[in-house]
């Protein structure tokens, strides 16, 4: 199958997928570049993230708790990083796939993200799911970017942030990024618990470190639970779930 | 730390994390344990992030105010399976417009 050229109509097939995925997930990079720039980052800090970083979920953390003031500056680092982690995962499943080596490798290493890791898992045969990989990391990397700008400039001639409500629009956002790995009742007493520690503990700690704190609270769970079963697959390719780059987990856990 | 600084870094490790998935041996990270950590840290972080941004004012102190009522919007609207910028967007008006009648 691999060495088998791919027919014209599961091309079309897979690039449509593709394609219905970057649009979708593009069209709110508009609302991350206008946090940003409400959250305190200048324009470019904004579009350095989604050119450098890329990665929504870290991304949307790290202005999260950038909001709060510099003194947040080691936190959103650290959470961005931690947020990161799984985009290493992803690129074990990929690499297998994909086979590259060089200057390709680096190339595919910064496209892997959700998106493209579902999309590129998800088809059946090897040459599909190449395509799959890099129409979907290329596509989402061109939207994100294309509409992070655009909300950066729109968010910067807006003033007060509170007024528009963009403060809320922020813990919406994280809403929006958790609401599909709620799957299982674990996930759901994982997330409980986090979000009470973090509010405990915020009054006492700098900005952004409640949230690190809270998330050891993820790591004893996965110790100790009993079996805390795929909390992080949201169905894919669909485009109707919110899904940011680095956002939702592969429909497939394994190739 | 500069918000520059800051910004590079978390960048460059970003890409050290995606980059380490193409060379580490598989084997270093298959295994049920490292799976069950790698699915529950986002949970914990984003339920985290949720909690703060919504129920947190000035120095951390526990504030009650119209955040949270838009993050109630946004829920009902994710309930309802509205895509995410639809989500977003609910909740920032829901929070402009209760702060025209007043709220905080």
């Amino acid at each position: 199958m691999t060495a088998a050229a791919l027919e014209p109509q599961r091309r079309r097939q897979v690039l449509r997928q593709a394609a219905s995925v970057a649009v979708a997930t593009g069209a709110y990079g508009i609302s991350f570049g206008a946090l940003s720039v409400a959250a305190g980052l200048d324009i470019w800090q904004t579009q350095v993230l989604s050119l450098l970083l890329f990665s929504g979920g870290s991304q949307f953390a790290f202005v999260g708790i950038m909001a709060g003031g510099p003194t947040g500056a080691v936190a959103a680092v650290a959470t961005s990083t931690l947020l990161g982690v799984r985009n290493g995962l992803y690129g074990l499943q990929v690499a297998r796939l994909l086979e590259v080596r060089g200057l390709r490798r680096l190339l595919a290493a910064q496209l892997t993200i959700d998106e493209s890791t579902a999309v590129g898992v998800a088809q059946p045969e090897a040459r599909a799911g190449r395509l799959g990989f890099w129409a979907t990391g290329g596509g989402v990397f061109v939207c994100w970017n294309a509409m992070t700008l655009l909300g950066a400039v729109v968010g910067d001639q807006l003033g007060d942030p509170r007024t528009y409500g963009l403060d809320a629009a922020a813990a919406a956002a994280f809403c929006g990024l958790l609401w599909p790995r709620l799957k299982s009742r674990d996930a759901f007493a994982i997330a409980v618990v986090a979000g009470v520690i973090a509010v405990v503990i915020a009054p006492h700690a700098p900005a952004g470190v409640p949230v690190l704190v809270a998330a050891f609270a993820a790591l004893i769970a996965a110790f100790w639970g009993n079996a805390h079963r795929d909390p992080a697959a949201p169905h894919h390719g669909d485009g109707e779930d919110g899904a940011a780059p680095g956002t939702t987990g592969p429909r497939e856990a394994r190739p | 730390m500069s918000t520059w600084t800051a910004v590079l870094t978390a960048s460059v490790l970003a890409f050290v994390l995606k980059y380490l998935g193409y060379v580490v041996p598989a084997r270093w990270l298959d295994g049920e344990r490292t799976t069950r950590v790698t699915s529950a840290l986002p949970i914990a972080l984003l339920a985290a992030l949720v909690a703060v941004q919504t129920f947190t004012g000035t120095g951390g102190a526990f504030v009650l105010d119209a955040r949270a009522a838009a993050v109630g919007v946004a829920l009902v609207a994710l309930a309802l399976r509205a895509p995410f910028i639809v989500v977003v967007v609910l909740a920032a008006v829901t929070a402009a417009l209760l702060r025209l009648a007043g709220m905080s």
